[in-house]
């Protein structure tokens, strides 16, 4: 009697893009349907290139650049770097997105420049947010990017899986990004390294897209390569009109090996916060409830979708920023910054008192945009609150949902939104 | 490759916005990132370490952000070899394709204090504290990357693929 073993979402995504029968463990070379650089590692990425001897990218349309870390340019060393982006893309013709188009992670799902069944890399470690809709995508370095952009391919270890399923409900109040915290308290910063997550159960499938891609856009946290989820009638009808290749939905086996398993009860999950500096340091907000803060911000890779401003503009409509504190606000993309001023949310934030600035990453990684000050308490939808992650090595960061964000901005201090959903607490 | 140095040794989950902040990356320059090289964890860092000295530190070396930066600020400030109880996925490829010397040894790591006297045989994998006389041995390479350092690291490897095709 045949055993063969069934396969993981990853194995069978690197079965598919190496021409092999790819199991975890297994060194591959595989081709990516697509590659990506950012604007802190493309420069080093076409250094690379220049030391490969190579004046050229494997497929134009597969390479996308992206102005986003800091973007409009703060200092002139940046718009250099921008400068020669810009000419990377004229000489090659990859992809530039330039200042205000936003960041990375939400544009190249948006643009369609991945679908459901890809194989692609980028050169920030947040790429692995695509696997919210099924692609397997890891961050690499700026060689291994300048490696896949001439080749087209590069090499990768078959990842072990770690199957996480959520049961029970969101209760309200509660949010997709609760639910990553939560993951990330329990099995700490390095709880899946070298592994891929594969997601599922009923919260992950009642969740929206946009939702999803905050449980993917933080499996780094936890050291993953991936954070997959299945494809279902969701993703498909969130790629209607994305991009010109069709979706290649991959499911796990029924007899998928896993390298370990574990079911979570959203249920018994309450708004939860990283507090400083790091993302597995997590605690119920009840417990960091009154901390005085001095700035807000919503946005970045993971929260700044048009859900997220939806939620914070339900919070604060109406409402007052602190005169303490400032709310700082930048939409993930511009197709984002155009829908939320269409649905009225961005007069809403203004109107209360938030500071909206240019889509792309914002003060996230500490550029621009919002440095905070020596001393100062900021609370964040952002993934990190490395010390120094926002430029000043004195400030100190709490990671949250929108929701907790848009509370606590109200109040100056930290605060469990759930006052403001019916049928919280 | 067999290097020499006293050892700096930090904590666990060490990570890349500390190795090299944000606010730096507005250079490439491995000089310009080596001066800032750790200074939000460690002030005295870049004005102590000395050519070869070896940088020491628990679980989870090199998390977060996927900056080459990062190796590159370390090997620049000086430092021969990174010894760790573990690295985290994206640095350690990176540290490869930069040709910054990795290792990975939990009980070295455990058997040595900052400034003890460390000399490494990074392709032995071999681990001795002078101070204390103890030696450790580092796990090895998996054979794929062992090759690939070899053949000169990913930038040779690729020109040869290209060559190829």
């Amino acid at each position: 009697m045949s055993t063969i073993p069934g396969k993981t979402i990853a194995e069978k995504i690197f079965s598919a893009h190496s021409g092999t029968d790819a199991y975890a463990g297994d060194i591959v070379v595989a081709d990516v349907d697509f590659v990506m650089g950012q604007d802190g590692t493309t420069p080093l990425a076409i250094r690379a290139l220049e030391n490969m001897g190579v004046d050229e990218v494997f497929d134009p349309a597969r390479v996308a650049v992206v102005m986003d870390h800091s973007s409009p340019s703060p200092i002139e060393g940046v718009s250099a770097l921008h400068t020669m982006m810009r000419e990377f893309g004229k000489k090659t013709g990859a992809k530039v997105y330039d200042v205000g188009c936003g960041v990375c992670h939400q544009l190249i799902p948006e643009a369609g420049h991945v679908v459901p069944g890809d194989l692609m890399v980028g050169c920030d470690s947040h790429t692995c947010t695509y696997g919210a809709v099924n692609v397997f995508s890891t961050g690499v370095g700026s060689t291994d990017g300048a490696a896949a952009m001439a080749s087209g391919k590069l090499w990768f270890k078959v990842p072990d899986t770690m199957k996480v399923t959520y049961t029970g409900e969101l209760r309200p109040g509660v949010f997709s990004k609760d639910l990553i915290l939560a993951l990330a308290g329990k099995i700490g910063a390095d709880g899946a390294t070298y592994m891929a997550l594969e997601f599922h159960g009923p919260v992950i499938d009642a969740l929206s897209v946009d939702a999803r891609m905050t449980i993917s856009n933080m499996a780094i946290e936890v050291g993953a390569k991936a954070g997959l989820m299945r494809a279902d009638a969701k993703t498909l009808a969130w790629y209607e009109g994305r991009g010109d290749r069709a979706p290649q939905p991959v499911d796990p086996d029924a007899d998928a090996v896993y390298a370990s398993e574990l079911v979570l009860d959203a249920s018994a999950v309450g708004p939860q916060v990283a507090k400083p500096h790091a993302v597995d340091n997590v605690s119920p907000i009840e417990e960091v409830a009154g901390t005085p803060i001095a700035q807000g911000y919503i946005g970045t890779c993971t929260n700044g979708r048009l859900e997220d401003l939806e939620i914070a503009a339900s919070i604060l409509r109406g409402r007052k920023v602190h005169p303490d504190v400032r709310l700082i606000i930048a939409p993930a993309s511009k197709q984002i910054l155009l829908d939320a001023m269409e649905a009225g949310y961005i007069r809403d934030l203004v109107e209360a008192g938030a500071v909206m600035v240019s889509p792309g990453c914002g003060p996230c990684v500490g550029t621009h945009n919002g440095v905070p000050s020596d001393g100062e308490n900021v609370i964040s939808t952002a993934n990190r609150n490395f010390k120094g992650r926002m430029g000043n090595s004195n400030a100190f960061i709490y990671l949250g949902s929108p929701a907790a964000v848009a509370a606590s901005v109200i109040e100056g201090v930290i605060t469990d939104p759930r006052q403001y959903f019916k049928g919280g607490e | 490759m067999r290097f020499s140095g006293a050892a700096h040794r930090y904590g666990r989950d060490i990570d890349t916005d500390v190795i090299i902040p944000a606010r730096y990356l507005n250079s490439s320059d491995p000089a310009e990132l080596a001066a800032h090289c750790l200074e939000d964890l460690d002030a005295s860092f870049v004005s102590t370490v000395q050519p070869g000295d070896v940088l020491v530190a628990e679980e989870n070396f090199g998390c977060g952000s996927s900056r080459e930066h990062a190796p590159i600020a370390i090997q620049h400030a000086g430092v021969s070899v990174v010894i760790a109880k573990s690295f985290a996925r994206i640095f350690y490829r990176n540290a490869i394709n930069t040709g910054l010397p990795i290792m990975e040894a939990p009980d070295a790591v455990d058997g040595i204090r900052t400034g003890d006297r460390v000399t490494v045989d990074v392709d032995e994998g071999l681990i001795l504290n002078e101070t204390t006389g103890e030696s450790f041995r580092a796990a090895p390479f998996p054979p794929f990357v062992k090759e690939m350092i070899t053949a000169g690291g990913l930038v040779e490897r690729t020109k040869r693929q290209l060559r190829k095709d």
